[in-house]
């Protein structure tokens, strides 16, 4: 099995895995990283989002062996103790229900704001339409993400 | 008031102290206690006791004045891990920042109903946990006037600590909780009167909500092991079928595999209970080192099945529900006064038919389990709404005692009603045993979703009969579905029309169903109070008045006496929504629909706006107001609703699943819809009714009636009714 280099939230890891192996089974399984979450395995749900170089990609959709040196970052990541605008404005508006998305949410909101630091209602809805929420905290999703873009601006 | 502790009952333990236990569990959840300030937690971590002290099942107190209270149930997205330890913590009289959250395991001795359904947890859990913190503060109260050498009577206690006004003496719970814990339980205790509340009622912040967001461990499927290995099943590829064969040698030499077997989880002799429902007892078992390679052998496996049952389609479900309701001999659920005659004698007669498919959960955490069985004892974990019955079932299966099978819950990525049905909890321990070996069994999207148990396929025809004045003066209800009937027969409008009648018709089925978020409600609402309006409108009258009018005759002259509403606090939400939503000042542009039900003991009344972009349809705005007594915390309550709101409309809108030659036509997220982000309303409102009434349900209550109150502003949107779920394939809803 080939062994790939892999900067993971900024630590260097070696992991021998099979070339084929999605990123999503590779942090979860191997790199023991299980903040990004397994939901449909085709990219239609959104909870495996992680980043790559900065941009947003699912990682149940991405071998291994695609990822090169592109710095991947997960949800454990993203700022020490919870701390990204993202993260507080969760916070703030009690987003969660069961939970289980909200890393996916997250990190996908993270990477539009990053892009785009002050979207539109209509943008926001758009970039976050792959990202399905089975409770429904979408009204609370969408306005968490303007708090956090006020903040960042 | 006082209330008898009764406290040989099983949910106190015995008064004791435990030294140093616990640390490391109070630092893990610690951090969860203080979800916007980490500052807080580090400081508040320095600051955990030397010795806890356990005063009963549902808390312990630290030296220093630190809580840990115990959830005793599952926590499934409902926030009862949040609003349940409120209600212990506002009894004791403590600061909420000083409380520690901790998820307790199965323990039939400690708790009881450890269930997360019905929207009972709270309601039912309300006297139970006020008791338990009462309690302890009796204990505190009672050590520190034993100290003090003072009657209790002059003592008061405040953000967890006990004063003493005359000596001006004070001493914190922490310093006195040793004593205290070596006290008898009182017989009585005084429970504290709403209005001193300063907990309940106030908004607090999911207790999860700091680990939520930074991706700690919390789930089932997060749950690692030493030793642990990856176990997948492979069930039959439709209803109908099962396992003949399986080439399991092949695979078996894949990469990281190291076990390939069968199991049976329904082998003769052992009498199911009502959670096993499950249509693929027989499964092949695939076990290996990582999820990956398990799916590449899953994939690979060669397997032959055969025919047990006949192939079901949804056409033929179609077809069979509809002969029902039109031809079959019912029962009545319910008859008041002469309905036959009311009928006969209409000046007109108003009748539709309403219909919805079969519904996957799809919980967003497919189902999963870990289980560790040796020849002593088995160690479950995971996500499971109904932890005292999987215990029981895998009990059976494994021919193991109860008390050596342990069950702890694991914070839920979804659940509604689907982990009531714990078969992939047994199916692990099957695993586990048959390999000998730690395992985490994990179901694909797939899996997850060609597995059922299933939200039934429905329908059900309403007549209507009106006089010569347009008065209602017969109502006919005929419902039918898989494996049971949707209908309520002694709620709304039971006890509101004079001639009355509700039948109940059963389609039996091989494809498995079972309870799914506020089972029948999540159907016969919307189809109630669709055809409702569609009666006013069909009289001249405003759909919010026609129905007042029917509830003033329940609450007058009630029809009957088995009437499953209150039609005063039924009334009390729909006259709140009105006033809420300026319902009468109608915008352009704007088409407004309104509902209302009462279902787990809480009325919801509803008014949504429905807007054209581009030409079709959008939820703009919802209104809800709710009467579910005592709201605990309306933060996680008002999350609750919206949740319900959403997950209403998006199923109705939008989902199915269908089948052909016993499959599931649908499998995953690309071919079944649910509702995406653009398609929630941009806002939802939520009012609560302000009464003292003891808290009821709020996890369902607010989905039911959406479906309606969607459909009514369609049907002004567009020009016409709807009467098939999803309404996204109808074509004036494409537009």
């Amino acid at each position: 099995m080939p062994v790939y280099k892999l900067t993971i939230n900024g630590e260097q890891r070696e992991l021998s895995v099979a070339a084929d192996t999605p990123v999503l089974w590779v942090l979860r399984d191997h790199a023991h990283l299980v903040g990004t979450k397994y939901g449909c395995g085709i990219g239609q749900c959104g909870a495996c989002t992680i980043h790559l170089d900065g941009v947003a990609m699912r990682s149940c959709s991405v071998p291994i062996s695609a990822v090169g040196k592109q710095k991947i970052t997960t949800i454990e990541g993203l700022s020490a103790n919870g701390t990204h605008p993202v993260q507080e404005a969760w916070l703030e508006h009690d987003v969660a229900q069961c939970g289980y998305c909200q890393a996916g949410q997250i990190m996908n909101a993270a990477a539009l704001l990053s892009d785009n630091p002050n979207p539109s209602d209509t943008e926001i809805s758009a970039m976050m339409n792959g990202n399905i929420c089975r409770c429904g905290t979408y009204t609370r999703i969408h306005t968490a993400i303007k708090t956090a873009a006020e903040k960042m601006s | 008031m006082k209330v008898k502790t009764n406290y040989n009952r099983r949910a106190f333990l015995k008064v004791s102290t435990a030294a140093g236990g616990g640390m490391m569990l109070g630092f893990s959840w610690l951090a969860s206690c203080t979800p916007a300030d980490t500052e807080i937690a580090e400081v508040a971590v320095q600051q955990m006791p030397d010795n806890w002290f356990n005063i009963n099942a549902f808390l312990k107190i630290g030296d220093n004045g630190l809580v840990t209270i115990f959830s005793p149930n599952p926590e499934i997205g409902q926030n009862v891990k949040t609003a349940m330890p409120m209600i212990v913590a506002e009894e004791l009289d403590v600061d909420w920042k000083d409380v520690i959250v901790e998820q307790a395991g199965l323990d039939t001795e400690k708790y009881t109903r450890q269930v997360a359904g019905g929207s009972q947890s709270i309601r039912q859990g309300w006297q139970g946990l006020r008791l338990a913190g009462a309690t302890a503060r009796h204990l505190l109260l009672a050590a520190a006037a034993q100290q003090w050498e003072v009657p209790v009577g002059e003592l008061t206690t405040s953000g967890g600590v006990i004063h003493h006004a005359a000596s001006e003496r004070t001493i914190g719970y922490g310093e006195i909780a040793s004593a205290a814990a070596g006290l008898e339980i009182p017989a009585e205790v005084e429970l504290k009167s709403p209005a001193d509340f300063k907990i309940i009622g106030k908004p607090q912040k999911n207790v999860d909500g700091l680990p939520i967001v930074t991706g700690k461990p919390l789930f089932g499927l997060d749950v690692q092991h030493e030793g642990m290995l990856i176990a997948m099943i492979v069930h039959p590829p439709a209803f109908g079928m099962k396992l003949k064969s399986a080439d399991t040698a092949t695979i078996a030499t894949m990469p990281g595999i190291r076990h390939v077997t069968t199991i049976n989880a329904a082998p003769e002799g052992i009498e199911p209970q009502w959670s096993d429902v499950n249509a693929f007892p027989e499964l092949v078992a695939i076990v290996g080192d990582s999820t990956w390679e398990v799916m590449q052998a899953k994939k690979a496996l060669q397997a032959e099945w055969e025919q047990v049952s006949p192939p079901e389609s949804s056409e033929q479900h179609e077809a069979e529900l509809t002969r029902l309701l039109q031809t079959a001999p019912a029962e009545p659920a319910r008859k008041d006064g002469n309905p036959t005659k009311a009928f006969a004698g209409a000046a007109q007669v108003i009748e539709r038919t309403y219909t919805a498919p079969f519904l996957a959960h799809n919980t967003l955490e497919p189902m999963n389990f870990f289980a560790d069985v040796t020849a002593e004892k088995a160690t479950l974990e995971g996500p499971i709404q109904t932890p005292e019955f999987l215990r029981k079932s895998v009990a059976a299966l494994l021919g193991m005692p109860e008390e050596k099978i342990s069950v702890m819950m694991t914070r839920q990525g979804g659940g509604f009603g689907r982990r009531l049905y714990g078969n992939f909890g047994i199916e692990a321990a099957l695993i586990s045993k048959a390999v000998g070996a730690p395992v985490k069994l994990v179901y694909t999207r797939e899996d997850d979703m060609t597995q059922g148990t299933y939200r039934p396929d429905y329908k059900v025809t309403y007549r209507a009969a009106l006089d010569a004045n347009n008065q209602l003066i017969g109502f006919h209800v005929r419902g039918t579905g898989t494996n049971g009937s949707p209908v309520f027969a002694d709620r709304f409008p039971a006890g509101a029309v004079d001639n009355y009648l509700a039948e109940n018709l059963d389609k039996s089925s091989n494809i498995s169903t079972g309870a799914w978020r506020a089972p029948r409600s999540n159907f016969i609402a919307g189809a109630e109070q669709a055809f409702l309006d569609e009666v006013a409108e069909v009289v001249g009258k405003d759909p919010i008045d026609f129905r007042l009018e029917l509830f003033d005759k329940a609450i007058a002259k009630p029809v009957g006496e088995k009437n499953d509403y209150e039609p005063a606090r039924y009334a009390g939400v729909l006259k709140l929504v009105r006033e809420k939503a300026a319902w009468g000042t109608d915008q352009p542009g704007v088409f407004r629909g309104v509902s209302a039900y009462y279902c787990h003991n809480s009325y919801v009344a509803q008014v949504v706006d429905v807007v054209l972009e581009k030409g079709r349809p959008k939820v703009d705005k919802v209104w809800c107001a709710v009467d579910c007594g005592i709201v605990v915390n309306p933060e996680g309550a008002i999350n609750q609703i919206e949740g319900g709101i959403i997950d209403g409309i998006g199923h109705a809108m939008y989902s199915a699943l269908t089948f052909k030659d016993g499959k599931p036509v649908q499998d995953n997220f690309a071919t079944y819809r649910l509702i995406r982000h653009r398609e929630a309303p941009r806002e939802i409102e939520v009012f609560f009714v302000e009464n003292g009434i003891d808290p009821t349900g709020l996890g369902e209550p607010s989905l039911p009636p959406i479906s309606a109150a969607l459909a009514n502003a369609l049907a002004k949107a567009t020009g016409e009714r709807l009467y098939t779920q999803p309404f996204a394939q109808q074509q004036s809803v494409l537009g």
